[in-house]
């Protein structure tokens, strides 16, 4: 039987990571790769969609990355999608298959994928968004008899930054898949939509009660994303988001990742709307 | 109560048991005060500065001292530690836990407040094994404030210028002796060996009551507002000019946090030896004044004003800890204001907040007749 990772923490140090290797290495985009990483013996990572694990270059620090492998295909292995974008990022993307990195997690509360059955569901991704939201889609297309819909409405800046394009093709020939893509910006060769993510959503007919929004971006991205969801008529409840910080500890001590009150790596990093919409640091 | 009697001549022999099984941390003068004084002005001597260092002996200790520039919480939580080494890139890694026996000596009750604050913060959910360690191998001797420290303490309106529920001795001076509570095992652990001491009589009884009744006249209450009542100014503060104010004063310069006694933010920092596999990690304080403080990779920053950062910890101290703690997170120490540069005081901060509202509701109760 596999022990989950979380577990080993609490004999020793909660800051103590855990030695694992990289097992593969895939480029996505110029700048982002996916890093498959193996935990030792028998540990598995045991996470819910939208958790987040701190991973640590030894001798060059540590930084969060949300899971972007679904629990439903991890089987000792994880995935990460990082973008290159500091010094911790820098490093890893250095590495290669058999290189050590440190793992601590997984943290935070991710999506209760259990409440959303029989529910249709859109998701909505922006950018590196769409990271987190994979680990989600993966784990409903694996049950996919459990949910209603399905419809995914991905934008990234340029066609070049898309990532998981050959998932976006498996999804869009998929007929219990509803796929739209669309870049901010096109290039010569771009035949798909062009304009921003919320441009998609009004073309979109939802059946607004019975509809959950999922959606994660960059903090601009939000403001307008939920104006256009709250507009269908879908609940503030109903509409879920994952709040980025930069959560040094993972376990509610170091103080990064406030929200007002609230602490991201702890009450987060997926807030339903209706928790953090009076939360004037939030958004 | 269980009071013991120890007359003041005694601590000498009580450090010394105590530096033989302890390592014993107390109030001292800070030594190399190198205060250049400005020619001609010789108004001012340089104020003697106090600092909670370990004791070389009863000599070093200054148990009426009025405060110290930092609080003990950097016993338990160094400005840099430890948390582990590691080699071979990570394959072998050692787990640094100091689990020193410690005393400290002279804890004013505020500082005893605090270390309780911190207790919470450390050991809920996730326990911080550092911060544990330490705290499980220390023992707390505090002592009871007789006359306030300083104009910018606030003790009495946070409730914390008497002991807490949970202490582990408590000192009383009584004039030539000192009244000593036993407040757990760990407490009466340290009165092992001690040969002056006695059991109180109903003499030592009266005089431990007028002293301590004494106390409440000298102390003043320096808050408008009731304790109980400042969460709820605070959220209807939000939005105030007075955090705009604060923002256009304010340095940015973290000498608050670093003072305070319930502050414990940190970051954690990597540092690799020359041969690039090995190295260790460390846990430094860190400071939400600070900018980047609440920023992500890609830049953006979540607080990016002084007015916000100022705002967050003011929150943070009265609003959110108060409400997720039900313990206020500042314990009225005063250092933060002893210490700004610009002369942010928290009572100012908080009486004009209060003011304002007063004024709001007045105007307002004129208009209703």
């Amino acid at each position: 039987m596999s022990l989950p990772l979380i577990e080993t923490f609490s004999t020793t140090s909660a800051y103590l990571p855990l030695v694992a290797r990289i097992a593969d290495v895939r480029p996505l985009t110029q700048l982002e790769k996916l890093f498959t990483i193996e935990l030792p013996g028998d540990l598995s990572l045991k996470h819910a969609p939208g958790q987040f694990v701190e991973l640590s270059v030894f001798g060059v620090g540590e930084a969060p990355f949300s899971i972007s492998s679904s629990p439903s295909r991890s089987n000792g292995t994880f995935e990460l999608c990082v973008r290159q974008a500091g010094q911790v990022t820098d490093a890893l993307h250095a590495l290669g298959p058999g290189d050590a990195v440190g793992v601590r997690g997984p943290f935070g509360r991710g999506f209760p994928v259990r409440r959303f059955r029989g529910k249709d569901l859109l998701f909505l991704p922006g950018g590196l968004g769409l990271a987190p939201l994979r680990s989600l889609i993966n784990q409903v297309l694996d049950e996919r008899s459990n949910y209603g819909r399905v419809i995914i409405l991905y934008g990234a800046r340029h066609p070049s930054e898309l990532l998981f394009q050959d998932e976006l093709t498996l999804w869009s020939a998929r007929e219990d898949v509803e796929v739209q893509v669309t870049v901010d910006r096109s290039d010569g060769n771009w035949q798909g939509h062009v304009g921003v993510i919320t441009t998609l959503i009004p073309e979109v007919q939802l059946y607004a009660p019975n509809t959950v929004a999922f959606t994660v971006g960059p903090p601009v991205m939000y403001r307008f994303v939920l104006v256009e969801l709250l507009g269908k008529g879908i609940r503030e409840g109903n509409i879920w988001l994952s709040l980025e910080r930069r959560m040094k500890c993972g376990i509610g001590k170091c103080g990064h990742c406030q929200i007002n009150h609230l602490y991201t790596c702890l009450d987060g990093p997926c807030f339903p709307y209706a928790q953090i919409k009076r939360l004037e640091e939030a958004l | 109560m269980n009071l013991q009697v120890l007359p003041k001549g005694a601590l000498v022999e009580w450090i010394e048991l105590l530096s033989a099984r302890y390592r014993v941390i107390g109030p001292k003068r800070k030594q190399e005060v190198v205060q250049q004084q400005p020619a001609g002005d010789t108004q001012q001597p340089p104020r003697e500065q106090y600092i909670f260092g370990e004791l070389q002996g009863a000599h070093e200790l200054e148990l009426s001292y009025p405060s110290t520039i930092l609080p003990p919480k950097k016993v338990f939580l160094p400005q840099k530690e430890e948390l582990f080494s590691f080699k071979d890139n990570g394959h072998q890694v050692d787990l640094q836990l100091d689990e020193r026996r410690t005393v400290i000596f002279g804890i004013h009750t505020c500082d005893l407040h605090a270390v309780l604050l911190l207790d919470q913060a450390f050991s809920q959910g996730a326990a911080d094994q550092h911060y544990m360690a330490r705290r499980a191998n220390t023992t707390l001797v505090s002592i009871e404030c007789l006359e306030p420290c300083s104009e910018n303490a606030f003790c009495k309106d946070m409730g914390t210028w008497i002991m807490p529920e949970t202490f582990d001795l408590h000192l009383t001076d009584l004039g030539h002796e000192y009244a000593l509570e036993i407040g757990s095992a760990k407490g009466s652990e340290l009165l092992q060996n001690l040969t002056n001491i006695r059991t109180a009589t109903e003499t030592d009884y009266w005089r431990f009551n007028q002293v301590i009744s004494a106390k409440w006249a000298r102390f003043p209450y320096r808050l408008e507002a009731d304790l109980s009542e400042l969460p709820s100014l605070l959220a209807i503060s939000y939005r105030s000019q007075v955090w705009e104010e604060l923002g256009q004063q304010c340095l940015g310069c973290g000498t608050c946090t670093a003072v305070c006694p319930t502050c414990y933010c940190f970051d954690v920092v990597d540092e690799v030896n020359f041969d690039l596999t090995s190295g260790k990690r460390f846990r430094v304080w860190d400071s939400c004044q600070f900018g980047q403080f609440a920023s992500v990779a890609g830049g953006h920053d979540f607080r990016n004003s002084r007015a916000a950062r100022l705002r967050h910890r003011f929150y943070h101290k009265f609003k959110y800890q108060s409400d997720s703690f039900g313990l206020a997170g500042c314990v009225g120490c005063g250092r933060c204001a002893e210490a700004c540069l610009v002369n942010i005081k928290p009572i100012d901060v908080i009486n004009k907040l209060h003011r304002k509202r007063v004024a709001v509701s007045g105007k307002r109760q004129e208009v209703m007749g």
